[in-house]
């Protein structure tokens, strides 16, 4: 039964909720909430993917379920999915093979219970902080269940007993392994600038001073591209490629289980986004303005500061999106080369670039605020044209052939003229 | 030992990734506002060329016979084979056909039939909706070439015939 006393005291609406019964119930309602909205977005995320590829094509995309935009396409689509027969395998090892949808799809939600997503809203029982759960550790458990989504790929490329499945989710190892080492250097930074690990905190520290984007844009760029390998996006879907593993390590799945890994892959998007607008792009804070983070928090406020992160995270889900129907698959070794040689080595290198600048500043006496990001920006434009065009020769994507020696080229020249010369005096 | 390729120098601007990517990119978002090529096909269709070559008609004459004399030369000339043809003769002395069959499901359209027919008789349509959900129903007997009302293919420009 819900203790109806705690919930009917009025409390004052701007101070945060004291009671543990009241902090429950709201916990629950936000969980609710969050998880409903969740899922309605990777569904309709399905919807949008087809739509959006669609147009870059010059097609119309689904338009017969549900109207002239197809918006019960997805329902549809689910239906089919419950309806259809669920296969397995012989010798597929029957409890990986089942858990490993879960696991993919777990612990893309799992991350969103730290997102913040709006100004904390005032109610009567107090003012209700909108994030599932604030953690002080925010950024590590981040960091600790993102690296969980690999097991549900391996684990369903090895329970399978198909070799596609198999060499699906060893690349997917590889690659996953390889780039979540340049995605945790890349928010290395963050916290270097927010000298906090909360999320809260770190949305607070860009919403006074200037966006990270802006303040940090190399580790953006690299935290970007490591997150498109998370997820398997295009162009680093290799565990799926279609044109060489079927589908890679889910292959062997139909039905609603197939569904699950489908469903997952759209809620690593979203995830991804929400990080990257609430890591980069300053969460719920609403541009050039102070009002909307400042103390009487209003309900208007709320909405609003939602609408603006919806806004930041559906922009980085669009072009996710946009990118997976114009680039072309990387190959395997340039997949690795990127991975270690360059990413990491950028990631790395900025952590150093930029604590030595930090500790310049900070001993010069320039302080957090305008004239501080703005040394930060001219950095990162400095840093990033050294990358994309003095570096960037068909080195950061490695071309399809590799490079020979003048010495090499010269004898196979040679013996290829000597050849010519003696099968012209054989005839 | 791998094969090792001479590599061509070629110019940042040619060998960059990244430029070739923001390109692509701006390409394919202007890409998505262009004008969409599809045809909604049940609601929209083709105009058809007036040399499309399709469905058969046989024409009819006035008295709503068909004007097939049963010459024998749309079987003659048929490639594939597809046209049966039992020739008749009535009381005065006049050809017609007693079976004239054309099998849908073999013909390649090639619109011999109707370029070689003295009689101007049998012709390829402009239609191309024929399915069936067996084979035998894509044999069309004289009754079912005789009851088409799509029009006729033209086979050539009357006004330009050498297609100049």
């Amino acid at each position: 039964m819900i203790p109806v006393h705690a919930l009917l005291q009025v409390v004052d609406r701007q101070a945060p909720i004291t009671g543990y019964t009241t902090y429950i119930v709201f916990s629950i309602i936000k969980l609710i909430i969050v998880f409903t909205i969740y899922m309605l977005s990777a569904a309709l995320l399905t919807l949008a993917e087809r739509k959006i590829s669609a147009w870059i094509q010059g097609r119309h995309g689904p338009n017969r379920v549900g109207g002239r935009g197809g918006w019960l396409q997805p329902a549809a689509d689910g239906v089919k999915n419950f309806m259809k027969e669920e296969t397995e395998p012989g010798n597929a090892s029957h409890p990986l093979f089942s858990i490993a949808p879960a696991l993919s799809f777990v612990p893309a939600m799992l991350v969103w219970c730290v997102i913040p997503f709006g100004s904390p809203l005032p109610t009567p029982w107090g003012r209700v902080d909108l994030v599932v759960a604030d953690l002080p550790v925010g950024f590590l458990f981040i960091l600790a269940i993102a690296s969980l989504g690999v097991y549900g790929i391996v684990l369903a490329g090895w329970a399978s007993n198909n070799k596609y499945s198999f060499l699906g989710g060893l690349r997917s190892s590889a690659q996953m392994v390889s780039y979540e080492v340049a995605l945790g250097m890349s928010t290395i930074p963050i916290i270097l600038l927010a000298g906090n690990v909360t999320m809260s905190e770190i949305i607070r520290q860009q919403s006074h001073s200037m966006w990270n984007v802006l303040n940090l844009t190399t580790a953006f760029v690299v935290f970007f591209v490591a997150a498109l390998a998370e997820n398997n996006r295009v162009p680093f879907d290799l565990p799926e490629a279609e044109s060489e593993l079927i589908a890679g390590y889910h292959t062997e799945y139909s039905a609603m289980k197939f569904s699950l890994f489908f469903i997952a892959e759209y809620a690593n998007m979203v995830t991804a986004g929400a990080l990257m607008a609430t890591l980069f792009l300053g969460g719920w804070d609403i541009p050039f303005t102070g009002w909307d983070n400042a103390a009487p928090y209003t309900v208007l406020k709320t909405i609003l500061t939602l609408g603006c992160f919806l806004t930041k995270t559906g922009f980085f889900v669009f072009v996710f999106i946009w990118i997976r129907w114009t680039l072309p698959r990387f190959r395997y070794d340039q997949l690795m080369s990127l991975g270690w040689r360059v990413m990491l080595p950028v990631a790395l290198g900025y952590i150093a670039v930029l604590a030595t600048t930090l500790l310049v500043l900070q001993a010069i006496g320039i302080h957090p605020g305008p004239v501080h990001s703005f040394i930060l920006l001219m950095e990162n434009i400095c840093i990033l044209l050294l990358l994309f065009v003095m570096v960037d020769e068909g080195r950061i994507v490695s071309p399809a052939y590799g490079r020979a020696q003048q010495a090499r080229i010269v004898r196979l020249r040679a013996r290829s003229a000597s050849r010519a010369v003696t099968e012209g005096a054989g005839k | 030992m791998a094969i090792t390729v001479k590599r061509v120098s070629r110019h940042v601007e040619q060998t960059s990734y990244v430029k070739a990517t923001l390109q692509g990119m701006a390409s394919t978002l202007k890409q998505m506002f262009e004008p969409k090529v599809t045809i909604q096909y049940p609601e929209q269709r083709w105009e058809l060329s007036p040399r499309w070559r399709g469905t058969h008609r046989m024409l009819t004459k006035e008295d709503g016979k068909a004007r097939c004399v049963a010459c024998g030369l749309c079987p003659s000339v048929c490639p594939s084979n597809c046209i049966k043809l039992v020739p008749g003769e009535d009381e005065n002395g006049n050809r017609y056909p007693l079976v004239f069959e054309i099998d849908e499901f073999r013909c390649i359209f090639c619109g011999y039939c109707q370029e070689v027919c003295p009689e101007d008789a049998i012709h390829v349509g402009q239609h191309y909706e024929n399915s069936e959900y067996s084979r035998e129903g894509h044999v069309y007997d004289l009754e079912r070439l005789m009851a088409q009302t799509h029009p006729v293919s033209t086979l050539w420009d009357a006004t330009d015939p050498r297609g100049e």
